[in-house]
């Protein structure tokens, strides 16, 4: 999965040094960078990229640590990790749409306390979504992040025997809070790192919630790339080449920033363990931990009821709390428009999700035959397409298929889905097949059943419940991609994504209620099924209902 | 070529250091028990056998099973049937399912049936077919997984500390049900085991590795 985006750097790298045969134009030269640097917002637009990228992802990470430390194990826990989990597969558009159709001046927070505490009577002057320091964007990427993080700490935490050093930090008289943090923290984080990573490439370099949330003059400078490609003018494809690599090279700076702050913060926390403080504040960082998990799963799924309203109003007027009347016409209106949307997402998703299955299951059964073993460094390559930002390689993918005369559609969408979905496929699926238990392998073989009859007949049979998960992650992984969508598909391949962020700009609520819900149904049934499936299937085998 | 199990000259070992050697013919009916404290490779002896060793094992000598040089043959057309101190029964089908995936192929359903039947009634198990493993008690499915295993009508058995999960009056009862079988169909038994007492009903030999 690599060949792609070293292509796609590629691509980007030609066009931003001044070559581009396609529009007649040869290179090397400096000038592309020449025109980035004399575009006025760049500075600006550098800044919302670096802010928000590390404010969300040390934000995001904070409340899962600190959730995490303060109420593991707890009923209050296992509530928002209930509450979290299936928000995990709300697409990141849809979960923006939402947060703005809550905080706007003229969304339903402000409608649920106008007139009565506020006053207002009509929606206030301010700037609330799309400010101009980014911080709703911040906020929209916190929201997606936080479950995200913490059902990867989750899995952490299952091998890292975490309850014993706890009880006996907690019976060395530490709090819960410094004690998990002074013992465990270290050995989970270690584990996390690669997805931290993860997280902080993407919110540098996110398009779709930069459209829907963030500031419009200037951009993030994502979101100004994908204009440049957009842009008509083969020309300007070299200004915004020029600004992918630029993009690349913030990602990179900020990731060796960031690892420079684990080292800090390393050396801070064996100071503070040598020290002995037992927590004195542990209380009262635990609860603030907990209200913001909990305040941030609230959003999520109050921005869902408010899209379902909206979908359903009728007349809707400030600051009325509802709508005049619900109605069923905003349905029949955009209804065929998202089912057609709807087919061609379901297309490229599970065609891309089954291959990216197929592959997985592959690589691991082959690593168990063959007794190969992935290093860590393996892993490192398999999150790489991860690590990578999205604007910067895609634009050179799409740039060098033009150059090569290879049509935009559907199939080259599909394998550029593939990058993004075949990661997060494998790394769902690797350690619940790994932990099979090889003796049943072992005894299987005895009994003379052929290594495809152990695996078609007791592997994949047993492990139907994380393979129909790991399905559904594909799914979901598949139905959220917006830029390799757009730039790939030449704006010629509409899935629900797409159509649902072209709607941003128009504003037309009811439009993107009804459009955000269909993409989010379409990631989140797959995971119900995949819940709900083995339950049926496997309803009269008890060994099987938990695993 | 006799029948039997015989270990011709095996070496394992495992990054250079030597773990374990052993030669030893096991006559069909016999058992052969290796003892030893855990670590010492018994069980890695037996992987050996059944051809699942790790890779980081390497292994020297010959594995020869009724007059066949079985050593490099592929796991599963070896004939060499292994029980486990788990049952290891298959969670997602039921207790004739998994008598079923032993039960070597050839002849119609009913007579399929039938043998299934028959292998239950012979440990006591009578109309269990239909029922989830889990629901079993360990009694239970310790009787089923010998019977899957038999049925597959293996050349020789192995067992790796088969008896150790069982509490002390059910194993004195499965132990003799294990070895009365193995006996009446002539197969020869190696099993690996740290409790005397089991070593002891086996009524064999007896072999201790390291220690």
């Amino acid at each position: 999965m690599l060949g792609p985006v070293v292509a796609g750097l590629w691509g980007t790298l030609l066009p931003a040094f001044g070559h581009l045969p396609a529009a007649g134009l040869t290179g090397p030269s400096l000038d592309p960078f020449r025109d980035l640097f004399d575009w006025a917002g760049l500075p600006r637009a550098v800044m919302l990229s670096l802010s928000t990228g590390l404010l969300a992802t040390a934000i995001s990470l904070a409340i899962v640590v600190l959730v995490t430390a303060g109420w593991s194990g707890t009923r209050p826990f296992r509530a928002l990790e209930r509450m979290l989990s299936p928000l995990l597969s709300v697409p990141h558009a849809a979960a923006a749409f939402g947060l703005a159709f809550l905080i706007a001046p003229s969304g339903w927070l402000s409608r649920l306390m106008s007139p009565g505490i506020t006053g207002w009577d009509r929606p206030p002057d301010l700037l609330i979504v799309q400010d101009t320091l980014g911080l709703t964007m911040t906020a929209g990427l916190i929201i997606k992040e936080v479950p995200f993080l913490l059902l990867i700490t989750l899995a952490a935490l299952g091998q890292s025997d975490a309850q014993r050093s706890v009880t006996i930090a907690q019976a060395l008289g530490y709090g819960r809070v410094t004690g998990w943090l002074k013992t465990v923290f270290p050995r989970v984080y270690a584990q996390i790192r690669p997805p931290v990573y993860v997280v902080l490439a993407y919110s540098m370099s996110v398009v779709d919630v930069a459209v829907i949330l963030g500031p419009n003059t200037p951009p993030p400078l994502s979101v100004q790339i994908v204009k440049w490609m957009s842009d008509p003018d083969l020309a300007m494809r070299l200004e915004g080449a020029a600004g992918a690599l630029l993009q690349l090279g913030l990602v990179v700076g900020a990731l060796i920033f960031w690892r420079m702050g684990e080292v800090v913060v390393a050396g801070l926390g064996r100071r503070w363990i040598a020290r002995g403080n037992r927590g004195r504040f542990d209380p009262i960082v635990a609860r603030g931990a907990l209200f913001a998990g909990a305040a941030s799963a609230l959003i999520v799924l109050l921005g869902l009821v408010v899209l379902a309203i909206w979908s359903f109003a009728g007349f809707w007027g400030f600051p009325d709390a509802f709508p005049d009347q619900f109605t069923l016409r905003n349905w029949m209106r955009f209804g065929p428009g998202t089912l057609e949307a709807l087919g061609e997402t379901a297309l490229i998703a599970c065609t891309v999700a089954s291959v990216a299955l197929i592959l997985t299951i592959g690589c691991l059964e082959a690593e168990y035959r063959y007794g190969l073993s992935f290093s860590q460094r393996a892993v490192w390559l398999i999150y790489l397409p991860l690590l990578i930002p999205q604007t910067a390689f895609l634009p050179g993918l799409q740039t060098l298929m033009l150059s090569v005369g290879a049509d935009v559609g559907r199939l080259p969408v599909m394998l550029a889905h593939l990058v993004f979905v075949l990661p997060y496929v494998f790394l769902s699926l690797a350690d619940p097949f790994r932990a099979w238990d090889t003796r049943m392998g072992t005894i299987a073989t005895a009994l003379r059943a052929s290594p495809d009859g152990v695996l078609w007949r007791v592997r994949l049979p047993m492990l139907l419940r994380p393979i129909l998960t790991a399905l559904a992650v594909g799914l979901a992984v598949s139905v959220g991609q917006y830029l390799p969508t757009l730039l790939i598909g030449g704006g010629r391949v509409a899935t629900l994504t797409t159509e649902a962020v072209a709607l941003a700009s128009g504003g037309d609520r009811r439009a993107i209620a009804v459009y955000g819900l269909m993409q989010t149904g379409a990631a989140l049934v797959p995971f119900a099924l995949a819940l709900l499936l083995p339950a049926l299937v496997w309803r009269n085998r008890r060994g099987l209902r938990h695993g | 070529m006799d029948k039997g199990l015989s270990l011709k000259d095996v070496r394992i070992s495992k990054g250079g250091v030597p773990l374990l050697s052993i030669t030893h013919d096991i006559n069909p009916g016999e058992v052969l028990t290796v003892m030893g404290p855990s670590g010492v490779g018994k069980s890695t002896l037996l992987a050996f056998i059944t051809g699942t060793l790790a890779p980081d094992f390497r292994a020297k000598g010959e594995v020869w099973l009724d007059g066949n040089n079985i050593t490099h043959a592929a796991p599963h057309k070896r004939r060499v049937g292994i029980l486990f101190q788990d049952d290891l029964l298959f969670p997602h089908l039921s207790v004739g399912a998994n008598l079923a995936f032993g039960l070597q192929p050839g002849g119609n359903a009913a007579e399929r049936l039938t043998k299934i039947e028959e292998a239950l009634d012979e440990v006591g198990l009578s109309g269990f077919a239909v029922r989830d493993p889990a629901t079993l008690s360990g009694g239970q499915k310790a009787r089923v997984a010998l019977m899957r295993m038999l049925l597959s009508e293996p050349c020789g058995l192995l067992l790796d500390e088969p008896f150790s999960r069982l509490d002390a009056a059910l194993r004195a009862q499965v132990r003799e049900m294990v070895f009365d079988r193995a006996k009446a169909r002539a197969l020869p038994v190696l099993m690996v085991t740290h409790d005397a007492d089991d070593a002891q009903a086996a009524g064999g030999e007896i072999v201790t590795l390291g220690g």
